[in-house]
């Protein structure tokens, strides 16, 4: 399954074409794209030989946090879209220029938004987002004791009154 | 009937609702944190002429189109006979030459013949060969197109090709009323 959601990627409009061309051709485009799907990951692919170890790590830290838009349930990290490959050439530099984790992250939200991150920052606009399945599950313990307790209060048991009696033992004579 | 029992079916009509804006959609339109916000200046060799550069604040005091495409690009082609059609228009369109990134072929003559064969709506087309440019202004796949104010802030994106619906009802009156 992976290997076909590939085929709609790296670029969004280049679907279309692969729509339209011949039987053969697409047969050796998937041959080619297992071959890239059977390929170690990306990082592995491009990483220079006498990296500084600390660097890889942490580029492959973030990169794993960061979304690829152009495939967009894919990390940077994994993503074989073009774009994430000079974003990951990008991130690199940066590192090797001193730049903090923070600062790449900035960079980049600045450019694509809160959605390169995977996990969304906490604002006011995603307080929904956060909180709301725990607000959710107050209420819904909330109404959960309110009606237990009503139910209990209705299953109590009172004891009948004389009229009570008298009209029960009427009935059961009568039946 | 106990008033209580309708809270679970007002729910799934609104849950419903929801889904059915969320199916019409696109989840590629990734709303850019650049609206209103200054365009990124650039300085790159022009296409025709390498040995000649264009910057992005040479446009100060113009309203102007920017649109990033490449020759490679199935949807810039589409877009192609669209963009000129209003080439001529009031909204000067600039494009960068957008790289098909680690590929090997020549974009740089890609992107000229192209122009020749199919006409060239652009005033003028850069070329951006280590895709910098598109990565400071969010680019994710071409074409995308910025619309860029008097001074320099980038009003409105429009991501995927430019249509005749999109030009005349939103990218045309924006440009009027900044033109103002």
């Amino acid at each position: 399954m992976k290997l076909l959601a590939r085929t709609s990627c790296p670029h969004k409009y280049e679907a279309r074409t692969m729509m339209t061309i011949s039987k053969l051709k697409s047969a050796t485009i998937l041959l080619l794209l297992s071959a890239v799907y059977f390929a170690p990951s990306s990082i592995a692919k491009e990483a220079q030989p006498n990296e500084d170890p600390q660097i890889a790590q942490r580029m492959k830290n973030l990169t794993e946090q960061l979304r690829c838009l152009v495939c967009q349930n894919e990390t940077l990290a994994d993503s074989h879209a073009d774009l994430a490959e000079d974003l990951r050439k990008e991130i690199r530099e940066q590192m090797k220029a001193g730049k903090s984790d923070q600062e790449i992250i900035a960079f980049l939200t600045q450019r694509y938004g809160d959605f390169v991150l995977y996990k969304p920052p906490v604002k006011s606009t995603t307080y929904l987002l956060w909180f709301g399945p725990f607000v959710l599950l107050i209420l819904g313990t909330v109404v959960l004791f309110r009606f237990l307790k009503r139910r209990r209060e209705l299953i109590h048991e009172q004891p009948l009154s004389a009229d009570e009696r008298k009209r029960a033992e009427e009935i059961l004579r009568s039946a | 009937m106990n008033k209580y029992l309708l809270i679970p079916l007002v729910l799934f009509i609104g849950l419903v609702g929801f889904l059915l804006i969320g199916l019409h959609r696109d989840p590629r339109e990734v709303p850019s944190p650049l609206i209103n916000k200054p365009a990124p200046d650039f300085q790159l060799q022009q296409l025709k002429e390498p040995t000649k550069t264009f910057a992005a604040k040479d446009m100060r005091g113009k309203v102007w189109l920017l649109n990033f495409w490449g020759s490679w690009c199935v949807a810039c082609r589409e877009e192609h006979p669209v963009l000129l059609k209003y080439s001529k228009g009031e909204v000067p369109i600039y494009g960068v030459d957008y790289k098909y990134a680690n590929d090997a072929t020549d974009e740089r003559s890609g992107a000229m013949q192209m122009l020749a064969e199919e006409g060239n709506p652009y005033t003028m087309v850069v070329h951006d060969p280590e895709g910098r440019t598109s990565i400071d202004y969010g680019v994710y796949g071409a074409p995308e197109s910025f619309l860029i104010d008097k001074s320099g802030i980038i009003r409105f994106k429009q991501i995927g090709p430019i249509t005749d619906e999109v030009w005349t009802n939103k990218i045309l009156p924006l440009a009027k009323q900044l033109n103002q």
